[in-house]
């Protein structure tokens, strides 16, 4: 499987926490990685580092070949922007925006115009069974809804890479287990790889391997089973 | 799991041989435990005893007889005495992941490893199941399910205990270098 993200010896500390110790970690394209561990283990950290939000102290990350982790603030929100998706355990929408405004967002700011961009985001929130809530603002939306909204956004740019962290965790269990699904589905028909954050390892099993983190290293690295 | 109620349950739509009567049994309930001849004709012979089954017919062949059972009237109030009872919530009996996770504690192994490992195992069969939960016939589908559902609480529980040693380590250690540090 080509790789499409390899990280290689990442450390990054804050303060006196060595919250990454040493990880190595590879996702191929259109695999789905799930990162597992206890609370402070350094799942998140390693998402924010693997996406270039963060920067490591030392070790690499290396994007579809090209070196992430050096480059400078604005090349590196260019690649987020069109190559990187992201689901977050709020959803953390724009509240003002209605759902469909939300979703079209990151074509609009990739240029498209905005008819174009909702006219796409209103096809994904169709898929997502939630169209009837395009209209609706975020604030104003359950939270199941504005959860579909979260992964429609995720995906409607096609990314290559999506990363969630706890994408369900603030839903119930059988909302969370459609929305899992929906979004496992989507991320599987666009080819995108998905690094996958979670605690929990029923959420974990939709993954093609997990990652097991303990105090910023890797306990588990499981072999591809697919 | 009441064999004899089963086997009733499978014998109201249609009378059947023994053979057919496992073969059945084994692919809906039978997992990793397939039921032994001897106890499917012998729970049938008790069943006909009882007057819950009956002999339809007695064919012969190259081989032994083979018997042809259908249920009985009284056979089928039984099925639905038996189906609508709700079964008695049993006292829990821990099993041998706990057993593992707790001999490993008390001998100085990692327990971190052996729920590692079962993790490992479990995730390997629930992806199994969400295929067959998705494309499965009716049946294998709530089978699946319930499969699934344990699964999950075993996983819960993996999960939790792993926090759990985590703090207790991480107190340990306070404890210990707190310890240290006296005069």
């Amino acid at each position: 499987m080509t790789a499409r993200l390899v990280a290689t010896g990442l450390r990054l500390a804050f303060g006196a926490t060595q919250a990454l110790d040493g990880i190595d970690l590879h996702v191929g394209a259109g695999e789905i990685v799930a990162v597992m561990g206890p609370s402070g283990s350094g799942k998140s950290t390693l998402m924010h580092c693997l996406a270039g939000i963060l920067r490591p102290d030392s070790g690499e990350v290396h994007f579809d070949g090209v070196r992430l982790d050096n480059q400078n603030e604005r090349k590196r929100d260019a690649i987020r922007l069109r190559q990187f998706g992201f689901v977050f355990q709020f959803g953390d929408l724009v509240p003002e925006l209605t759902l469909l405004e939300n979703v079209a967002l990151p074509l609009q700011l990739l240029g498209f115009r905005r008819s174009v961009a909702e006219h796409r985001a209103r096809a994904l929130l169709d898929r997502l069974e939630v169209a009837d809530a395009a209209d609706r603002t975020a604030a104003a939306a359950s939270g199941g809804q504005v959860q579909r909204a979260a992964v429609a956004r995720a995906l409607v740019h096609q990314p290559s890479v999506v990363f969630a962290d706890e994408p369900t965790g603030a839903l119930d269990t059988v909302t969370g287990e459609l929305v899992l699904d929906a979004f496992v589905d989507l991320a599987r028909e666009n080819g995108s790889s998905v690094v996958l954050v979670t605690h929990a390892a029923d959420v974990a099993a939709v993954s093609n391997r997990e990652v097991v983190l303990r105090d910023g290293r890797v306990a588990v690295a499981a072999v591809d089973r697919t | 799991m009441s064999v004899p109620h089963t086997l009733l349950g499978l014998l109201e739509p249609v009378p059947q041989h023994g053979y057919t009567l496992k073969r059945e049994y084994d692919a809906r309930f039978g997992g990793t435990r397939e039921l032994k001849f001897g106890q499917v004709y012998a729970t049938l012979s008790r069943l006909e005893r009882d007057g819950l089954a009956r002999v339809l017919a007695v064919e012969s062949g190259d081989g032994p007889d083979r018997r042809r059972y259908a249920i009985t009237a009284s056979g089928v109030t039984e099925l639905e005495h038996w189906l609508t009872t709700p079964q008695e919530v049993g006292e829990h009996t821990p099993g041998e992941l706990f057993v593992k996770v707790t001999l490993s504690l008390m001998s100085g192994r990692s327990a971190a490893a052996v729920l590692d490992g079962q993790r490992a195992v479990h995730l390997t069969r629930l992806r199994e199941l969400a295929d067959i939960r998705r494309s499965g016939e009716i049946t294998q589908r709530l089978a699946a399910d319930y499969e699934t559902a344990h699964l999950k609480a075993d996983l819960t529980w993996i999960e939790t205990a792993g926090a759990r040693l985590e703090r207790w380590s991480a107190d340990l250690n306070q404890g210990e270098s707190a310890n240290g540090s006296q005069p």
